[in-house]
C-alpha cells in the first residue's frame, strides 16, 4: 500500500488531501506555530499498545510537555484519571467537533477558538467523517492527526507507518516539543 | 358512474364520468386538527423551530456531486457545483434521497401487503391490533392524516397520500429544486414522518389479517440462534422482511401435517414476523447471520422476500447446493419467473439442480414449493460440511502473507492479519473471538488476494460457539395497550420513569450485538421502559446473564417500568412512536386528529424517549431515526452512524437555545438544555449509555422525576467516565432536583459554578399552545 493511501482502503478522500507528516519536525513546526492548540483523543488510546506503553500514556506525555488541553471523548477519560492526569473536558467525539467547527466558540477555557485541533485514538471510520466535517466548514482551524494511520481528510496526517515508527515519531515530537 | 348521453330538459349530457373514491360516515368526533394529509411545506414551520436548536453539523462522507453529467463536482469548502449547490445543500439532498429510499421501502412495503390482506381477506376485512384494549388503533394515521382507519380498506386512502408525498419529495432532490440546505432538512423530517406513518400501515394490517399477537404482555418465547435448529430435519430458511410468503410456508407445513418434520427457520425482520405467526418458527439471527448461516450448509432451502437480503445469496446457496426461491418483484435476482408452472415441476427443477432457484411471484405457491423442495433435497445435502475444520485452519492461514489488506477493508478494523499469523501456528483462540465482534459482510475476503476464506475460516474457528447458540427471544406483541399507556402516561411526563428506551435497527455494531444486550439489561434494571424492534430485538437476545437467562427471560414483556417490550419487526417501529403519541391522547387528552405540530410539542417537551439504533446502517434505519425526530424524540447511533453524513446537534453552551415559552404565562424561559441533541453518534456503548440517560430529560420533568432522571445520568456518568457530569448545573432548576444521595457533590458544582434557582415553566415552544398573555401592567 502507498503511504499516503486511506487506511480503510475505501475511504479515498475528496479532491483535498492531508499533507503527510514525513518526520516529526514536520508535526513539531505545525503545533509550535499554533496559539491554541488542542488534543481530541479516542477511547482506543487506553487500548492500542505500543511495545511496553499504550498511546494514552504518549498522549499524557505530550500533554503535560506543552500544557496542551486534552478532550477525552467516550469513555476515555476514564483511563486518564486512572492514571492521574485530567483531561479538560468530556465531551463525546461529535460534539467536540462540532464545536471546533464553530469560529465563534470561546473554547473550553473561554479564552477563545482553537487554530490547532489533533486527533488521536478514536475509530478509524469516526475520525475520518469528523475530519471531514472540519475540513470543509472549519477554515479557520488546522486539523492533525497522530494516529499511525493515513487519514485524508486531516490538513497533516502521518503516512500508515507501523507501531515501531509511530513511537520514534511520537517520541521525538515529546521530546522536542518539551525542551 | 358513466354516462354515454343523457338528454334531459336543462341539456344534453355527453361522456360524463363519475367516480366516488370514498362514501363513509363520519363516526369519529374528535375535531379535525390544522394539519390532516401535510403537504411538503405544513410542517416547515415547526421543523425550522426544532432545526434552529440542532443545527446540522455536516460530515461529507463525500466530497463530490457525480449525479449529473456536469460533474463531478468539487464541492469541498464553500465551493459549489456546476448547479450552485453547495457543500451543506448537498449533504442534506443526500440525507434526503436516503430517507426517501428508505421511506419508499416501507411504503411499497406496505402497499403489498394491503394489496395482498385485500384480495384474500377483503377490503372489509376490520382492523384488529388489540381489540378493546387498543381503542386508538393507529395513532400515526390519526395524527398526520386525520382519519380513523376501521378496515384493510380504510388504508388505501393513506397509502395513496403516502405515495404521492413521497414522489414530491423525490421530486425535490432533482438538480435544480432545492437549495437551501435547512429546507432539505425538513423535507427530510417529512419524509421521516411519512415513513412512520408507512410502517404503522403494513403492521397494523398484517397484525389483523394474520392473527399475530394483539399488543399482548406476554407473547411466547421464541427459540433463537444456530444452535437451536434441528439439523437432522429439513430445514427451510427465510430472509427478508415481507412475511406473506412465509406466511403460506407455515399454513401448507399444517395443511399437510408437516410441522414437525421440517424446520422453519428465518432471518432478519421475516423471522420476527413469522414467530408473530407461529411460536414453532426459530430466528436464527440479525441479518449479519445471513452469510455464517448459509455458510453453515444448515439450511436446505432458502426463501427471500425483499429488504436486507443480501445481493450475493444466490452464489452464497449455489456454493451449498441449497436452492433459493425469490418471491417478490422488488428482488428477482435475475431468476426465471416460474410463477405459472406447476409446483412438482418447479421443485424437480430445483432438487435435480437444472436451476440454482426460481421466480415465484404467486404467495399461494411459495409454501408447497418450499416444503417440497427442502424435504427432497435435505438428504442429499446433510454430508456436506460447508465450513473449513480445525486441522485445515492451520494450513489455510499459513497462505496469509500479512498484507492487511483485510484489516483494510473490515468496518470494525478487526485485527484479522494477527489472527491469521496465529492461526497459522495452531491458535485459533483469535479468529473465534471475531465471531462475536464479525458483522458478516465478508469484505475481507474480497480484499484478500491470497483468496483466503476469511468468513469461513472465522465461522469454522467458532464452530463451538455455534453449538451453543441457543437463546430465547419474546415474539414481538405489536401495539401498546390503552391502558398501559394511561398507568405509565403520568409517571413518564412527571419523570418518574426515567425514559422510554428503543433499540431498533441494524446489527451494523461495532463490537457485536451482546452490547445491544448489555445496554437493554443495564436500562431495564434502572427501571426505564425498554423497547426492541428489529435486528436490535434479536441482538438483544443473544446473551444470556450468568443464570443463563436472557433479557426476554429476565424481565416482563409489559410497557412499565423495568418492561423490555419486544414490539416486532422494523414496520412495528411504528408502535413505539404511536406510544409516545397515545401518551399525549390517552393520558394528557390532546386531540390526534390532524394536529402533528401540538403533539409533537407534547412529545419533545414532556415524553422522555430515546432512540437507539446502535448498528444503524440502512436507508431505512435512516427514515426511521427521521421520524422520530420530528416527533422531537432523540436518536442514538452506534460510531458508523455519522456515515449518515450529519448529526442534529445541541449547544449547551449557547444559553439563548434553551429558551421555552411557559404556557402559563407566556414568559420566556431558559430551560435545560434537554434534551440535548435530535440526533447524534456515541463512540462506545459506555458513552452511549451515559447520552441515553442525559438525552432522556425534558423541560416538563417535576422535581421528583428531575432527580431520578439526574442519578441515572450522574451515577451512569461516573462509572464510565470517573467523574461528575460538568453539566449537571444545567439540569437543576430547583434545589429539590437535587438526588438525595449526591447532594454533597452536586451543591459543591453548582456554588462553582454560581448556579440559581429558577422556574419549572408548562413548557411549549408553540406560542399558540400560550393559556393565558401576559399581561403588562
Amino acid at each position: 500500500m502507498a503511504n499516503n493511501e486511506a487506511w480503510m482502503t475505501a475511504e479515498v478522500g475528496g479532491p483535498k488531501r492531508a499533507s503527510l507528516i514525513t518526520k516529526p519536525e514536520v508535526a513539531e513546526a505545525m503545533i509550535r506555530r499554533a496559539r491554541r492548540p488542542i488534543l481530541v483523543i479516542g477511547h482506543l488510546a487506553a487500548e492500542i499498545e505500543m511495545e511496553d506503553k499504550k498511546l494514552i500514556d504518549y498522549v499524557i506525555d505530550l500533554a503535560t510537555n506543552t500544557g496542551i488541553p486534552v478532550v477525552a471523548t467516550a469513555h476515555t477519560g476514564n483511563a486518564f484519571l486512572g492514571r492521574r492526569f485530567t483531561p479538560a473536558s468530556i465531551m463525546s467525539a461529535v460534539d467536540i467537533g462540532n464545536r471546533l467547527a464553530d469560529p465563534t466558540w470561546k473554547g473550553i477555557d473561554g479564552n477563545g477558538p482553537y487554530d490547532l485541533a489533533m486527533f488521536a485514538g478514536l475509530p478509524y471510520s469516526l475520525a475520518w467523517t469528523l475530519l471531514s466535517g472540519l475540513k470543509n466548514f472549519a477554515p479557520h482551524l488546522k486539523t492533525m492527526t497522530l494516529d499511525n494511520v493515513y487519514h485524508p481528510n486531516a490538513n497533516w496526517s502521518f503516512p500508515n507507518i507501523s507501531i515501531k515508527d509511530w513511537i520514534i515519531n511520537l517520541q521525538a515530537i515529546i521530546r522536542d516539543l518539551g525542551e | 358512474m358513466k354516462i354515454g348521453e343523457l338528454k334531459t330538459d336543462f341539456g344534453n349530457i355527453k361522456d360524463l364520468q363519475l367516480s366516488i373514491g370514498q362514501a363513509k360516515e363520519e363516526k369519529w368526533e374528535e375535531p379535525m386538527g390544522p394539519t390532516p394529509f401535510p403537504s411538503l411545506t405544513t410542517l416547515r414551520e415547526w421543523d425550522k423551530k426544532l432545526l434552529e436548536r440542532y443545527k446540522p453539523f455536516y460530515m461529507p462522507f463525500c466530497d463530490m456531486c457525480c449525479l449529473c453529467t456536469q460533474g463531478k463536482c468539487d464541492l469541498t469548502g464553500p465551493k459549489r457545483g456546476a448547479c450552485g449547490i453547495s457543500m451543506p445543500a448537498q449533504q442534506s439532498r443526500t440525507v434526503l434521497i436516503t430517507v426517501c429510499i428508505g421511506a419508499a421501502t416501507h411504503i411499497g412495503h406496505a402497499r403489498e401487503l394491503v394489496t395482498s390482506i385485500s384480495e384474500k381477506f377483503g377490503k372489509d376485512h376490520p382492523l384488529d391490533v388489540g381489540g378493546h384494549n387498543v381503542e386508538v388503533e393507529a395513532p400515526l394515521i390519526r395524527l398526520v392524516c386525520g382519519i380513523k382507519p376501521e378496515t384493510i380498506g380504510d388504508l388505501d386512502e393513506v397509502l395513496d397520500y403516502l405515495e404521492n408525498q413521497l414522489t414530491q419529495l423525490l421530486a425535490v432532490t432533482h438538480t435544480g429544486q432545492e437549495g437551501s440546505s435547512v429546507d432539505f432538512e425538513s423535507k427530510v423530517f417529512h419524509a421521516g414522518m411519512i415513513d412512520q406513518v408507512a410502517m404503522e400501515v403494513a403492521d397494523i394490517a398484517q397484525i389483523s389479517a394474520f392473527g399475530f399477537p394483539k399488543a399482548e404482555e406476554e407473547t411466547p418465547l421464541i427459540e433463537l440462534g444456530m444452535g437451536a435448529v434441528d439439523t437432522s430435519k429439513p430445514v427451510i430458511l427465510v430472509v427478508g422482511h415481507n412475511v406473506p410468503p412465509a406466511v403460506n410456508i407455515v399454513d401448507y407445513l399444517q395443511k399437510t401435517k408437516l410441522t414437525e418434520e421440517v424446520e422453519l427457520t428465518g432471518i432478519c425482520c421475516t423471522s420476527l414476523d413469522i414467530s408473530r405467526y407461529t411460536p414453532k418458527a426459530k430466528i436464527i439471527g440479525p441479518i449479519s447471520w445471513q452469510l455464517r448461516y448459509v455458510r453453515s450448509g444448515v439450511p436446505d432451502v432458502i426463501v427471500v422476500d425483499e429488504q436486507c437480503v443480501r445481493a450475493d445469496l444466490l452464489i452464497e446457496a449455489q456454493r451449498i447446493h441449497a436452492p433459493l426461491i425469490a418471491t417478490n418483484q422488488k428482488n428477482c435476482l435475475g431468476l426465471e419467473d416460474r410463477t405459472n408452472d406447476r409446483p412438482d415441476d418447479i421443485v424437480a427443477d430445483m432438487v435435480s439442480e437444472k436451476v440454482p432457484g426460481v421466480l415465484i411471484l404467486d404467495t399461494n405457491q411459495v409454501g408447497e414449493v418450499a416444503t417440497k423442495t427442502a424435504i427432497q433435497v435435505a438428504p442429499k445435502r446433510k454430508k456436506m460440511g460447508f465450513f473449513p475444520k480445525k486441522e485445515e485452519l492451520k494450513e489455510i492461514a499459513r497462505k496469509c502473507n500479512q498484507c492487511k489488506e483485510c484489516r483494510r477493508s473490515c468496518p470494525n478494523d478487526a485485527a484479522i492479519p494477527e489472527a491469521m499469523k496465529a492461526a497459522g501456528k495452531g491458535n485459533f483462540a483469535l479468529l473465534e473471538e471475531m465471531y462475536d465482534e464479525c458483522v458478516g459482510c465478508a469484505r475481507c475476503e474480497q480484499a484478500c488476494p491470497q483468496k483466503i476464506p476469511i468468513h469461513s475460516m472465522i465461522l469454522g474457528a467458532a464452530q463451538e460457539k455455534v453449538k451453543e447458540e441457543k437463546y430465547k427471544i419474546r415474539a414481538g406483541r405489536g401495539a401498546i395497550q390503552d391502558i398501559e399507556i394511561r398507568q405509565v402516561g403520568g409517571p413518564i411526563v412527571l419523570g418518574e420513569i426515567p425514559g422510554v428506551v428503543a433499540f431498533v435497527g441494524c446489527p451494523n455494531f461495532p463490537k457485536g450485538g451482546k452490547e445491544v444486550a448489555e445496554m437493554v439489561i443495564e436500562f431495564a434494571k434502572r427501571r426505564y421502559i425498554v423497547c426492541t424492534s428489529g435486528c436490535a430485538a434479536i441482538a438483544a437476545g443473544m446473551y444470556k446473564n450468568d443464570e443463563g437467562k436472557t433479557a426476554y427471560e429476565l424481565f416482563p414483556g409489559s410497557f412499565e417500568a423495568g418492561g423490555v417490550v419486544n414490539v416486532g419487526s422494523c414496520v412495528s417501529n411504528a408502535h413505539i412512536a404511536g406510544a409516545a403519541v397515545k401518551i399525549a391522547s390517552i393520558f394528557a387528552r390532546r386531540n390526534l386528529r390532524g394536529n402533528y405540530e401540538e403533539i409533537a410539542d407534547y412529545v419533545y417537551n414532556r415524553v422522555g424517549a430515546v432512540g437507539v439504533a446502535w448498528g444503524a446502517m440502512t436507508q431505512k434505519a435512516a427514515a426511521i431515526a427521521s421520524g422520530f425526530w420530528r416527533l422531537g424524540i432523540p436518536v442514538v447511533v452506534g460510531p458508523h452512524g455519522t456515515k449518515y453524513r450529519r448529526m442534529l446537534l445541541g449547544r449547551r453552551d449557547k444559553e439563548e437555545l434553551w429558551y421555552t415559552y411557559d404556557a402559563r404565562t407566556g414568559d420566556k424561559v431558559y430551560t435545560s438544555p434537554a434534551p440535548e441533541h435530535l440526533f447524534v453518534a456515541a463512540e462506545t456503548k459506555e458513552e452511549a449509555m451515559v447520552m441515553i440517560a442525559k438525552l432522556c430529560m425534558r423541560p416538563n420533568d417535576t422535581s421528583k422525576g428531575r432527580a431520578i432522571k439526574l442519578t441515572n445520568y450522574v451515577d451512569l456518568h461516573k462509572r464510565n467516565f470517573g467523574s461528575i457530569p460538568d453539566d449537571v448545573h444545567l439540569y437543576v432548576r430547583t434545589m429539590a432536583d437535587v438526588p438525595i444521595t449526591m447532594k454533597d457533590e452536586i451543591v459543591k458544582m453548582l456554588n462553582e459554578k454560581q448556579w440559581k434557582e429558577r422556574t419549572i415553566p408548562d413548557p411549549t415552544l408553540l406560542p399558540r399552545m400560550i393559556r393565558k398573555a401576559k399581561v403588562k401592567v
